[in-house]
């Protein structure tokens, strides 16, 4: 069956290997997989600093190029969420785009999502020797559920042991453009997740979506700790990919 | 000065840092979480739904009901006083005084009448006003607005507000919290007994009984309702809710959501003023029924935040707030329902900052009891900023630029091949960047992770090995 994967923006530029990553786990539990080529953004920046207009011209592209798989796959649950929760919103009062809209959401799930709903043959090979705790994105956890997905398939990563930190929910501060609007409640935002995770005394913090990952690394790095790894959970259930 | 200049003092106050931290630590969400697990989280969920629809067909014939409210508090001897502004609203209760020659106005809280200024316009008419919840009178002797709309002096410590009771209660300093609010209580005493108006805010009004409802931890509120010979009610008008079937279920949703409380020790009742054979209660009742822009609201796209009834479960939950605190929102309410309600009252483009002071996290919206939709809302007013040409040209041509190039391909490609190599270079050889071009902002707080690789996902993807080739 066709799989389409939406690589999204920011991973196709900061992180390709999540995209590898991804197109691995689909591959191995037995989907054709295909990566239109002339995928950007699903229009998210738009969207959230209200031009509607320039939203909706990216989404009326992004439903255009996954027309004919049976299913979009995307490692992020922001992107997910928007293509979700925030489409039909964007087309509304446009009844035909709606429509496609509404059926593109349907058939759209978040990686861990599609790993765990309908991948029936997915299997987890990958070994991760050490502690790790999972911040839940804002957007997958609130927009589309994305809360017990990815503990489930970490579970089975063999090594791996997952210890819950604090305020596992709260946001970490990144909030797409917030991040540069208001760069010092951001980061104040940052520095309480990063203080939550050292508390965990997990070596490794893992999450879904590359937003938070860049802000959680970012002010890691700057506070000193150069040790705690920063992964996507494609990352750790895919195993090394290259890229 | 506006949200991000105010925040970004409030980052740098160290003794507020502390205070907010405390807030979070021992504050209200935890208390909350633990309420609606011992309700029951599918029940809560339920209730909130109630909620949210009682709230919705109360708004959706709010003229009916108003004038049904009316008509109750009337017949039973109460007075139902219309203002359409705020200004009106000030100045309604300034003629009370001066009919009635009342002299002193002990108040509970209001969040109208930090909307009106009702303490600077009874000043102005030579009345004296003296706020008796105990947050609220601190922020009185300290001259400060409140940062929160149901603990109005989180912000403040033990140690300012010992020093605030020395000053203005002319005795010696004490800083253990049972002493202080006993010497509150004895010099309020003075105040509840020589008063002669009692002004309250009003949580709830019922139209088929025409009452209005407190809902309070004090008492404070029971004596400035009762013992006055004067009560005003002061409230906005969408407070109105159709029967007292309709309150218990947001009376439910109200304190659990508040302080997780299942119910607080105080609700008050008062439905017109002392008659028959009451021993005590006002001789005369009055509502003050305020409009102050809501009407605008009703039928617009922002009409669900007027099923706001005043929880703060959405500042409790927003990190955002849980890190600047109240103040820093400018006006009367912070927060997340404090950023749709200000511009919506003050002008859109009175508040231009606050629509983006969220990182649209949901958390507000989840907590909320009636469900309002925050993130939303803040985003409909973004998108009313853009349209109406409010924001600043640079971040409209960022957006625009960005939307363009993603609309074209093989540019976006070569673009993105060019960054992801820039950037890289930048991030040297712990990949870590210090400071971004064009992103301070980012890097004051932060590094910016360096792309690990070369090479964006296209690049990769299509020199991998096809398909067909890589099968056995």
């Amino acid at each position: 069956m066709r799989v389409g994967l939406f690589v999204t923006c920011l991973v196709d530029l900061m992180r390709p290997s999540i995209g590898l990553a991804a197109l691995k786990l689909l591959e191995d539990a037995g989907y054709e997989v295909t990566v239109p080529a002339a995928q950007t953004c699903c229009g998210q920046p738009g969207w959230n600093s209200g031009d509607r207009k320039a939203a909706r011209a990216l989404a009326e592209r992004l439903i255009a190029q996954f027309e004919e798989c049976r299913y979009v796959v995307v490692p992020s649950g922001s992107c997910a969420g928007m293509i979700r929760a925030h489409f039909p919103e964007v087309f509304a009062g446009e009844p035909d785009m709606l429509a496609k809209a509404r059926e593109l959401a349907g058939r759209t799930y978040e990686l861990t999502e599609f790993l765990t709903k309908i991948a029936k043959r997915a299997g987890v090979s990958a070994r991760f020797d050490g502690t790790v705790t999972y911040h839940d994105s804002c957007s997958g956890l609130r927009e589309i559920g994305v809360k017990a997905q990815p503990r489930q398939l970490l579970a089975k990563v063999a090594g791996l042991k997952l210890i819950e930190m604090e305020e596992c929910e709260t946001c970490c501060g990144f909030g797409g453009t917030f991040s540069i609007k208001y760069g010092d409640i951001s980061s104040a935002m940052a520095e309480k997740k990063c203080a939550n995770i050292e508390a965990s005394g997990a070596q490794a913090v893992v999450l879904g979506d590359l937003g938070c990952m860049l802000n959680i690394e970012g002010r890691l790095r700057r506070r000193g700790d150069a040790k705690t790894r920063v992964l996507h959970v494609a990352e750790v259930l895919a195993g090394p990919t290259g890229g | 000065m506006h949200f991000k200049a105010r925040s970004e003092e409030a980052l740098a106050d160290a003794t507020l840092q502390a205070n907010l931290r405390k807030f979070q630590s021992t504050g209200f969400t935890a208390l909350r979480a633990k309420a609606v697990a011992e309700f029951g989280p599918d029940l809560f969920e339920a209730l909130r739904g109630e909620g949210a629809a009682i709230r919705d067909r109360s708004l959706a014939s709010l003229d009916a009901w108003l004038e049904r409210f009316e008509a109750e508090a009337v017949r039973r001897g109460a007075t139902v006083l219309f203002a359409e502004t705020r200004a009106e609203a000030c100045e309604l209760l300034v003629e009370i005084c001066r009919r009635h020659g009342l002299r002193k106005a002990i108040k509970s809280k209001s969040m109208l009448s930090e909307e009106a200024g009702l303490n600077e316009a009874l000043a102005a008419n030579g009345i004296t006003p003296i706020e008796t919840d105990l947050g609220e009178y601190i922020l009185q002797l300290a001259g400060e607005p409140p940062s929160h709309i149901i603990a109005p002096a989180l912000h403040k410590s033990k140690e300012e507000v010992a020093d605030l009771f020395a000053t203005h209660h002319h005795a010696p300093r004490k800083d253990d919290i049972p002493r202080m609010t006993r010497e509150a209580r004895e010099v309020l005493r003075e105040h509840f007994l020589s008063a002669d108006l009692g002004i309250s805010g009003g949580n709830f009004l019922i139209a088929e009984t025409g009452s209005g409802v407190i809902v309070t931890n004090e008492g404070n509120g029971r004596m400035v309702t009762t013992l006055p010979r004067v009560h005003v009610c002061i409230t906005g008008i969408e407070k109105v809710l159709p029967t007292l079937e309709d309150f218990s279920t947001l009376l439910r949703l109200l304190t659990r959501s508040a302080t997780g409380q299942a119910i607080s020790n105080y609700v008050s009742m008062f439905t017109g003023p002392r008659g028959g054979e009451d021993r005590d209660g006002p001789e005369h009742m009055v509502f003050i029924l305020v409009d102050a822009g809501r009407t605008d609201l009703v039928g617009g796209d922002m009409q669900e935040m007027l099923r706001c009834i005043r929880c703060g479960a959405c500042m409790n939950h927003c990190p955002v707030y849980r890190a600047v605190g109240g103040h820093s929102y400018g006006w009367v309410y912070p927060g997340p329902m404090g950023s749709v309600l200000t511009p919506s009252y003050m002008g859109l483009a009175n508040a231009l900052d606050l629509p983006h002071a969220a990182t649209l996290c949901g958390a507000c919206s989840v907590a909320c009891p009636v469900k309002i939709p925050l993130p939303e809302l803040l985003r409909k007013l973004r998108e009313k900023q853009m349209d109406r040409g409010l924001r600043p040209w640079r971040e409209v041509a960022a957006v625009r630029l960005w939307s363009w190039t993603a609309r074209r391909p093989r540019l976006y490609a070569l673009a993105t091949a060019i960054a992801v190599r820039f950037l890289r270079l930048l991030g040297g050889r712990d990949g870590m960047i210090a400071a971004l071009p064009f992103g301070r902002e980012w890097t004051r707080g932060r590094f910016f992770p360096a792309p690990k690789s070369g090479r964006t996902f296209r690049s990769l993807y299509a020199s991998r090995p096809k398909p067909a080739a890589r099968k056995p």
